[in-house]
């Protein structure tokens, strides 16, 4: 692996420009209604106004639950969706509104990992030819010889042995076919990998496989890795930095240790304090937690997003939307009255320091 | 796993249960023994594959309808539910015992209202009056925590959200004070939140109404927080049991080892690498000879692969049952080796054991 001058080393930026910027990125949608005469109703609006800088060589983390608008936030940036407002760059490089042969060509720099392994793979295809789609898409190595030898090498580069080139999905037990999503999406060496829940599916034996290959190729290739899961224990393991995601906005992002050790932002904490840890030692001691359900993001509650379940809210929550700032901490949060040291402690977060 | 003198409330002897298919016979379940104190909660660990739901839908009979063949003895309260009749099994069943499964949305009835589906819970199993019914139902949506009982009992599964779905759900499986609740992975839909909401809720209605509890999943954060005992399952057998916080501070089994060591943690320290079990859990119609988990056991002896282990005492802590060849001393030692930070390859050559043949 090592051999091969052709993948980036992990360089820090000369100018600290960021591999990946979003300003303003936003995605609305719409609700229709009506068959013949469709009228849009409303919208939900799933990831909405999110600003986000990605550097080089560093991974990192997107948490949030079900609807916090994480996995459209990567689809935005893979540009599989459009936005409905906000520029992304890429290099310095405006790639929102990219069509055609450039969007392809600029696709070569970044890749997906999906959360399931088993409807990601054509069950109708080699796992050869799936990995090596990659090179057919983009007209690369066309010697059929060079394709496979190069195909049979990523297969040993993530621990797969090459002499299943032939096998079909099928045969592969799940945490194998991760393996070859994994294979797939670093065939073109890109500059970006985005892996939406990649462990999720699996079962807890593999998924410790599947997280230390990750770390692994990230560190042996230079990729910067955004990671998106709604497991805090995983994100904490993984990544260098976190952005919390809360009906389609951040409400707090920091590197890992301040932001897990002094959570600042009332639903980080309520986060923290709802993972189960495995220590029965532990039980039994007091845990605040989070009432009521996250609200509908076609109709999110005004002001602060969270106002609705927060232990914390005051009237000025609900008139005043929070900017995501600097609260004498580490981390930036969107707070108007951010969490303490001692309410830290008193919700029970395990990792609080 | 019992604490002497209470009989349990449940009794698991030696419970077998084979599916025979076109491929061969999945030998789902293989002679497994546990008891449920009352009041209590069993924790069930284990991952796809491990037999842990097939034991629990068995001792409901719900593996009747697909041809699993059974052996072995469920007592409940005296009575065998592997030969008690249909009819006297359907009585005990959301009355006496009542389940919760993962998936709350296919485990209502989309096209009737939630309080229908409650009211046709308690009336099951009491002769009571429709509205008297409804009444109850409406207090049961409340004990469950759902705001607004009696506007919510009139709507669809599809109007709730799922945290609120998995609670209807605990209200129906309460609906006739259960003695004994199997939760089957009653949190793996749920989001972190919800999921906490979910157990303090169980923990709750447990302290109220005095039910025991089984609780089956792969999560060792849920079964510490809920389990006052555990049972880890691997390839249809149990193969280590303890009480919960002997089992987190001191495991015998390689196996539990290798779950503990490769879940990344929220306490402690943030580890340099996850330790993950190497390979893949095998087939349950083709298992491997002598201990299941030999190929996958850093620790295996050649002769491991011969001799089936059976599940007993740990010497001096009569609490703690482990299915493994290897020698207690040999164990606590690795562990000790494994807890200060040592690779499974340190921690043999630390023990002086030979390197694993595969």
């Amino acid at each position: 692996m090592s051999a091969d001058a052709s993948h980036h080393p992990p360089s820090p930026d000369p100018q600290g420009q960021p591999l990946v910027r979003a300003r303003g990125l936003t995605k609305h949608f719409p609700i229709t209604r009506g068959i013949v005469v469709r009228r849009a109703i409303g919208a939900v609006k799933a990831v909405d106004g999110i600003d986000l800088e990605i550097h080089r060589g560093e991974t990192l983390g997107i948490v949030g639950e079900t609807g916090c608008g994480k996995s459209t936030t990567a689809r935005l940036l893979m540009r599989l969706l459009d936005a409905s407002a906000g520029e992304i760059s890429f290099e310095g490089r405006d790639i929102t509104r990219l069509t055609g042969a450039p969007l392809k060509a600029m696709r070569r720099e970044m890749q997906m990992i999906f959360q399931d392994p088993h409807s990601s793979l054509n069950p109708r295809k080699t796992i050869g030819s799936i990995i090596g789609e990659p090179f057919a898409i983009h007209g690369l190595l066309p010697d059929k010889a060079e394709r496979r030898r190069e195909v049979q090498r990523l297969m040993e580069t993530v621990g797969l042995n090459p002499e299943h080139y032939n096998r079909y999905p099928h045969e592969f037990s799940g945490g194998q076919r991760q393996r070859i999503g994994v294979a797939r999406a670093i065939a073109l060496n890109p500059k970006l990998l985005i892996a939406d829940e990649p462990v999720s599916a699996l079962d807890v034996s593999i998924q410790a496989q599947v997280l230390n290959l990750l770390r692994d190729l990230q560190r042996r290739l230079g990729l910067t890795l955004v990671f998106i899961a709604h497991d805090l224990s995983v994100v904490r393991h993984m990544c260098d930095r976190v952005a919390v995601m809360y009906l389609g906005k951040i409400v707090e992002i920091g590197e890992n240790e301040p932001l897990y050790e002094f959570p600042r932002h009332p639903y980080t904490g309520a986060l923290l304090a709802a993972v189960p840890v495995a220590d029965p030692s532990l039980h039994g001691s007091e845990r605040r937690l989070l009432g009521g359900d996250v609200p509908s993001p076609a109709n999110p509650p005004s002001g602060c997003r969270f106002h609705t379940r927060c232990p914390k809210a005051e009237p000025l929550c609900a008139a005043q939307e929070p900017q995501l700032e600097r609260k004498g901490s580490d981390t930036l949060a969107a707070c108007h009255f951010p969490l303490e040291r001692e309410e830290v402690a008193q919700m029970g977060v395990r990792s609080a320091r | 796993m019992s604490a002497g003198g209470e009989p349990p409330l449940l009794r698991v002897e030696d419970l077998r249960v084979e599916f025979p298919t076109e491929d061969g016979v999945v030998h789902a379940v293989d002679g497994i023994t546990y008891q449920v104190l009352p009041g209590r909660t069993l924790g069930i660990v284990g991952e796809s594959g491990s037999g842990k739901t097939v034991s629990s839908l068995t001792t409901l009979g719900l593996t009747r309808r697909q041809g699993a063949r059974v052996w072995g003895r469920i007592l409940f309260e005296g009575q065998d539910l592997v030969t008690l009749p249909e009819d006297r099994l359907r009585a005990i069943r959301g009355n006496d015992i009542a389940m919760i499964f993962q998936d709350p949305l296919s485990s209502l009835h989309p096209l009737y209202r939630v309080g229908a589906q409650l009211i046709e819970a308690v009336r099951a199993h009491r002769d009571v009056s429709k509205s008297r019914a409804r009444e109850r139902a409406i207090e049961l949506l409340g004990l469950v925590g759902i705001p607004d009982p009696a506007r919510r009992v009139d709507e669809y599964p599809h109007e709730f959200s799922g945290g609120m779905r998995q609670r209807a759900m605990i209200a129906m499986a309460l609906a006739n004070e259960p003695k004994l609740l199997i939760a089957d992975e009653p949190t793996t839909a749920l989001d972190v939140t919800v999921q906490a909401q979910i157990l303090a809720l169980m923990e709750r209605l447990q302290r109220e109404l005095g039910m025991a509890i089984v609780i089956i999943t792969h999560d060792l954060g849920v079964v510490a927080e809920m389990a006052d005992d555990i049972a880890v399952m691997y390839a249809g057998r149990i193969v280590e049991t303890a009480p919960a916080a002997r089992l987190f501070a001191a495991p015998e089994h390689p196996y539990t080892w290798g779950l503990l060591k490769s879940i990344p943690r929220l306490d402690g320290e943030r580890a340099e690498d996850l330790v993950p079990i190497p390979g893949t859990p095998p087939s349950l119609i083709a298992r491997p000879p002598g201990c299941h988990f030999h190929p996958r056991c850093p620790y295996a002896q050649p002769d491991h692969a011969r001799i089936d282990p059976a599940l007993e005492p740990v010497p001096d802590e009569p609490s703690q049952h482990v299915a493994c060849l290897l020698q207690a001393d040999v164990r606590r030692r690795l562990w000790r080796q494994l807890q200060a930070g040592d690779t499974p390859e340190q921690a043999l050559s630390a023990a002086g054991l030979p390197g694993a043949p595969v």
